[in-house]
């Protein structure tokens, strides 16, 4: 049994939010952090590991500086790590994205009673698609929303949580599960574990580039990069902020909400 | 000397900022107004490795390096003295001297639990007649049949309301020294907590660091085995000395982080804070303060640095003394430390001197780095020392 968890690094939208002339993000301007629901899909691998002793292996795709939010997936705790990389892969929407990342894990290879862990959604794209993409190209079984992941003999019973409730699901592995924050808690990464993160012996970093996945079937020229994306950027930019609401605290509420709406002329 | 971090180092003072950022800090006000022993943060710190950073994995350390634990001890420290000195102590006056002086035998029992946190440690050098005069020790340990008995008193002892393992200072004879006067024989031994006659007194009232445990120790007919006895017999007052030497890398570390951390609070503050229609950061006077204080932080924070290096070098098997760079880097960045915070609650005026900011706590803590751990005149001592010899 291993896990293998999706994880990508994104600006990290508390700085500045950097916009090209083409509309889509200068990432190479903004700091950048690992996608905050991608560390709770890692911590619930990581927590598989601990109760089973079960390999943890993270993948993404990125330019080769990815490579440090891989070495501190490792210094969370994680085993080995992927950096599926070529300048082949650029400018891939969601649907190529997947196409690669799925034929990355086709190379790392999908055992049995595997798990694959995602995040819901990467905090710069916020399409919540790839997940469920790379699961549908590897034809496997795939629950998104999970918000609690219980072992149930080869199954797993997971919390999916939806907009008004949730639902309990029985999964058989090997399963994709996209991971909300509400997950859990992620684990800061240990100095023992920072010391030793660089250690290809120990944690061996693949650098899975084009000629390592180009056998794949799920790789073709139109089905991967820019090429093989349906998606155009129209337009990349910050929304403007909403200003802070009012929150009434009378005991008449409705009576005061009226008078407001009257003095502004609404009612 | 190359100050540029290693990519591990930088990642570890990377881990070290969101944990203080987000464990220590939120607690900071309340362990000071409680005075509470920040106990969650220990066990916290401790499962990431934090409280045996520098030794080897052969005796349960983490396997990093003497930097990496300064920068522990500076980023805790720069948004709570209080975490900070624990770590420090811990380290450097309990741990350390059984890496350096213990048996195979000590070093196999005390080490993994110390570097793991399941112990905590602490250091018995002061009495209350024996503060910068640490010959005037009282403690005496009396060789017996069944080990060494203890009696006597330690007072200021960081840590000790929760440590597990004591190194206690205590006098075991008198000889002749070579002017061919009597004095005091002195060595150094492992307590632990659950030794008979041991016990811990009451907890110190302080000014600052208010959630460290400071509290007196005392001996009565304590009785610990005779294979306690740390180092080799005599040899207490220079083991204690060199174990103080490594400590005051980590107070100075403790003091630069203070610093540091009352610089950033004032830098966001004088953003904020508006007089006579303009931002106070926009008059000359808050700008000369901030570049001042910025380069005293700095020039303390290569002297920290420089003694963190000569100490890993010995780490390293170098055979050399770090006693003058550790006396320079805590007497140049405590008294930093005091004036940095001094300054700072200045430039927060009225507000600065309420409990709703932090700055005047960071002052309070700031006071004491200049004072435990051998005072700054001590400091001083070491260096005028080494420059007439």
């Amino acid at each position: 049994m291993k896990a293998i968890v999706c994880v990508k690094q994104v600006p990290d939208t508390s700085g500045k939010v950097a916009v090209k002339a083409d509309g889509t993000l200068d990432r190479a301007s903004m700091a950048t952090i690992t996608n905050p629901d991608d560390l709770s899909a890692l911590e619930a691998a990581l927590r598989l590991k601990d109760a089973t002793g079960c390999e943890v292996d993270v993948v993404t795709m990125g330019p080769p500086p990815a490579e440090g939010m891989l070495r501190e997936c490792i210094a969370r705790g994680a085993d080995k790590a992927y950096l599926i990389s070529g300048r082949e892969f650029g400018g891939s929407d969601t649907f190529a994205t997947s196409q690669i990342i799925a034929a990355g894990i086709n190379k790392i290879g999908v055992e049995a009673d595997d798990v694959i862990f995602c995040g819901r959604q990467a905090i710069d794209g916020d399409t919540a698609q790839v997940g469920p993409q790379i699961a549908e190209k590897l034809g496997l079984p795939q629950v998104s929303y999970v918000a609690e992941i219980q072992k149930d003999g080869n199954d797993l019973v997971v919390k999916r949580m939806l907009e008004d409730g949730f639902m309990m699901v029985k999964v058989q592995t090997p399963c994709l599960l996209t991971c909300i924050k509400e997950l859990n808690e992620p684990r800061y990464m240990s100095v023992g574990g920072i010391f030793e993160c660089y250690d290809n012996e120990k944690h061996p970093m693949t650098i899975l580039d084009y000629p390592a996945l180009k056998d794949d079937p799920l790789i073709e020229v139109d089905t991967i990069g820019l090429k093989g994306s349906p998606t155009n950027v129209f337009k990349s930019f910050t929304p403007p902020q909403k200003g802070a609401g009012m929150m009434l605290t009378s005991d008449a509420p409705a009576a005061e909400l009226a008078g407001i709406l009257a003095k502004k002329h609404i009612i | 000397m190359d100050f540029t971090l290693t990519k591990e180092q930088a990642l570890a003072q990377k881990m070290y900022r969101e944990f203080a950022e987000n464990e220590v800090k939120p607690l900071a006000q309340e362990v000071d107004e409680e005075e509470r022993f920040p106990k969650e943060t220990v066990e916290k710190m401790a499962k990431l490795g934090m409280m045996g950073i520098y030794f080897p994995k052969e005796v349960g350390g983490t396997g990093a390096d003497v930097l990496t634990y300064v920068m522990a001890v500076e980023e805790m420290s720069k948004v709570c003295g209080t975490t900070g000195v624990i770590i420090s102590a811990h380290t450097s006056l309990c741990a350390a001297p059984i890496f350096e002086n213990g048996t195979p035998e000590q070093k196999a029992k005390y080490l993994p639990k110390l570097c793991s946190g399941e112990w905590l440690g602490a250091f018995g050098l002061t009495e209350p007649g024996a503060g910068t005069d640490a010959q005037g020790q009282q403690t005496t340990a009396v060789e017996t049949e069944d080990g060494w008995l203890l009696n006597g008193s330690k007072i200021f002892i960081t840590n000790s309301g929760y440590a597990d393992v004591f190194i206690i200072i205590a006098i075991t004879g008198t000889v002749i020294d070579r002017r061919g006067r009597k004095a005091k024989e002195i060595s150094a031994f492992i307590v632990e907590r659950t030794d008979p006659g041991f016990s811990v007194g009451a907890h110190e009232k302080k000014m600052g660091i208010r959630g460290s445990s400071t509290c007196e120790l005392i001996m009565e007919d304590c009785l610990i085995p005779k294979d306690r006895l740390l180092g080799r017999k005599g040899k207490g007052f220079q083991l204690a000395m060199a174990t103080l030497d490594g400590g005051r890398i980590g107070i100075a570390a403790q003091a630069l982080g203070i610093a540091e951390g009352a610089l950033e609070e004032t830098v966001a503050y004088v953003k904020e804070r508006k007089q006579f229609g303009r931002p106070i950061a926009a008059f000359q006077n808050t700008q000369f303060e901030l570049a001042e204080m910025k380069a005293r932080i700095n020039a303390a924070k290569y002297l920290v640095y420089a003694a963190a290096q000569k100490k890993q070098s010995v780490m390293d098997g170098a055979k050399v003394r770090y006693s003058v760079e550790a006396a320079e880097a805590k007497l140049i960045a405590s008294r930093t430390a005091s004036d940095v915070t001094r300054r700072c609650v200045q430039l927060f005026g009225g507000y600065g001197y309420t409990r709703d900011y932090p700055i005047e706590r960071m002052m309070r803590d700031a006071k004491i780095t200049e004072i435990y751990e051998g005072t700054s005149e001590v400091q001083m001592m070491v260096i005028a020392g080494d420059l007439l010899r």
